[in-house]
């Protein structure tokens, strides 16, 4: 038996709570942040306990109060180019990994080598090219813009392929059996079955597209295309007024909820998607 | 690992394809195309004129000393964020394993970080530190130290690395928990009853097994700390004071965007893409192995 003694329970806790002291200072400090009034942010340091100016910042931020930027707006923004990254990312990925795995056909290297090197070649890199690609389309500051160039990577397909490798042999010939054609069976069996990594991967890229900045911040250029990262950036403004620090925290916040919300409600889900994409 | 039983049809996989294909040829192979004909080109300050030149844009960079200024910044800032993101994050993972009572309460807090946007993170830090209002640098000042980020090339990457470890830390710690707790039970208790204390347990038995682990999340940190950290530096230091803490993609981004040149961007592309792909390479070389054993 491995031993269970008081002591070294006791320094496990004392480590967990400093390392989540530790880990959740920050965000504690935006949530009191928001609730102050300007004239709080005069001098260091910042009050550590929360204040009475919550509904005034929130408001504020979020009706677009004296910076002018609509926080409800870019939350819509954000919101919908999630969306579309979201859905497509794993309509399209699963339609392709059923493809590579159920089907023999010239070329299916050649396809499969075609995404996969897309796996760890993240927008950032060849930001340039995209964005005049984008640009030669007319995408820019629209939602596609934002989103679809997102699309363009491996990561769904490859959690797919290898779910889809895993399913049993027997279920294609009993479909096959039953006189079923393969997008009956991707349907009614492949799909249904495929639950669980499809709940991982919507916390997964939920994440990614809500999280998204510098592609949204060349592939939008006017306000009201402004994500919520690229927005709480404007709002911050740049350095010659001090900025409206509650309402820049207010903003921060409300940037924070919903992937908070998504990560903390569907964690079972999230970490075995995270624990089986790496893999 | 190949499906014994699969579909017959012609055209059905190409149709299931299409959609992908086509996204991943638009934005993806037309624009590193691009990238590799543009680093080969120069454009005048109007865009009117284009003329080949060679690896004029590639020699151009070599001879850049703030280019390879900020390819050591680059190194320094990702080896940072790497080892102390996992040895932070190994250290939570241990004890966490090792707690039975109100260990959900530790990982719901601990994965936040996950959920915040590296751009919110970057801002955080830059807050709790701020030279005029921040916690930290007011409580460092009761101490005599005085924390100036603006001015201090040092303190301005200490910043940048504290807020990407603090982004990547739910990340190191959810796969170091799952990694722990694949490890078997009964040689835990097997060293514990050989009379091994916890200290050399971890040293003999918990980290080699953990060394997979170790290692992938070695490579996607580095891959995380090269690539995914242009929120936070831009949302922290901008890439100052000077180019301090100006990373390879801050000047991707800066040289092609702020400064408007586009052979040198495209030049800079090409090499960024070219150690990605060498990461990747090490990194499936790594999970074939992994899937045979």
């Amino acid at each position: 038996m491995v031993e269970r003694n008081t002591g070294t329970r006791i320094l496990a806790h004392a480590i967990m709570i400093l390392g989540t002291l530790v880990v959740a200072f920050p965000i504690y400090l935006a949530l009191v942040a928001s609730t102050q009034t300007p004239q709080d942010f005069r001098q260091a340091p910042v009050p550590l306990w929360p204040g009475s100016n919550l509904w005034a910042s929130y408001s504020a931020a979020l009706t677009g109060g004296t910076s002018n930027l609509p926080v409800a707006r870019m939350i819509w923004v954000s919101f919908v180019s999630t969306m579309v990254i979201t859905f497509g990312k794993i309509s399209i990925s699963l339609l392709s990994a059923f493809a590579v795995v159920y089907f023999r056909f010239p070329l299916r290297k050649l396809c499969f080598w075609a995404i996969f090197i897309t796996l760890m070649l993240p927008v950032e890199v060849r930001i340039g090219p995209t964005y005049q690609v984008v640009a030669d389309l007319g995408l820019i500051n629209t939602y596609a813009g934002l989103s679809v160039p997102l699309i363009a990577s491996a990561t769904a397909t490859f959690l797919f392929r290898q779910f889809f490798l895993t399913v049993p042999d027997e279920l294609v010939e009993a479909a096959r059996v039953d006189g079923a054609g393969p997008m009956r069976f991707f349907k009614d069996i492949l799909v249904p079955l495929s639950r669980t990594s499809i709940a991982a991967l919507f916390v997964i890229q939920f994440i990614y597209g809500w999280n998204q900045y510098l592609w949204p911040l060349i592939a939008a250029t006017s306000q009201d295309m402004y994500p919520i990262g690229v927005g709480l950036k404007q709002i911050l403004g740049t350095g010659d007024a001090a900025p409206e620090w509650n309402v820049v925290m207010a903003t921060a916040v409300l940037a924070m909820l919903p992937p908070a919300f998504v990560v903390v409600l569907m964690q079972k889900w999230f970490v075995k998607g995270l624990v089986d994409t790496e893999k | 690992m190949e499906k014994r039983v699969i579909f017959r049809s012609t055209w059905l996989p190409w149709v299931l394809l299409t959609p992908q294909l086509l996204i991943v040829a638009v934005f993806f192979f037309w624009p590193a195309g691009q990238a590799l004909v543009q680093s080969l080109q120069q454009q005048d300050a109007f865009g009117s004129s284009v003329t080949w030149v060679g690896l004029d844009n590639f020699k151009a960079l070599w001879n850049d000393s703030t280019y390879l200024a900020s390819f050591q910044t680059t190194v320094v800032f990702s080896t940072l964020v790497t080892v102390l993101g996992l040895s932070c994050a190994l250290m939570l993972a241990v004890f966490a394993d090792r707690i039975v009572k109100g260990a959900m309460v530790y990982k719901t807090i601990l994965i936040l970080p996950y959920a915040v946007a590296p751009v919110v993170s970057g801002l955080l830090w830059a807050f709790m530190f701020s030279t005029s209002i921040g916690v930290i640098p007011w409580a460092l000042r009761h101490v005599g130290f005085e924390w100036n980020h603006l001015l201090n090339s040092e303190h301005a990457m200490a910043l940048v690395v504290m807020a990407a470890v603090w982004k990547q830390i739910s990340y190191n710690f959810l796969f170091f928990l799952a990694g722990l707790n694949s490890i078997p039970k009964a040689l835990i208790e097997a060293a514990a009853m050989d009379g091994a204390h916890p200290w050399r347990r971890f040293w003999t038995i918990q980290l080699p097994l953990l060394a997979p682990t170790t290692f992938f999340l070695f490579v996607i940190n580095m891959v995380y700390a090269f690539f995914d950290t242009f929120a936070i530096v831009d949302s922290t230091t901008q890439g100052g004071p000077g180019k301090a803490t100006s990373t390879l993609v801050y000047r991707v981004y800066f040289d092609g965007f702020r400064a408007m040149d586009y052979g040198g961007s495209a030049a800079q592309s090409v090499v960024l893409m070219a150690i990605v792909i060498a990461l990747t390479v090490i990194q499936f070389r790594y999970v074939e192995k992994k899937v045979h054993y």
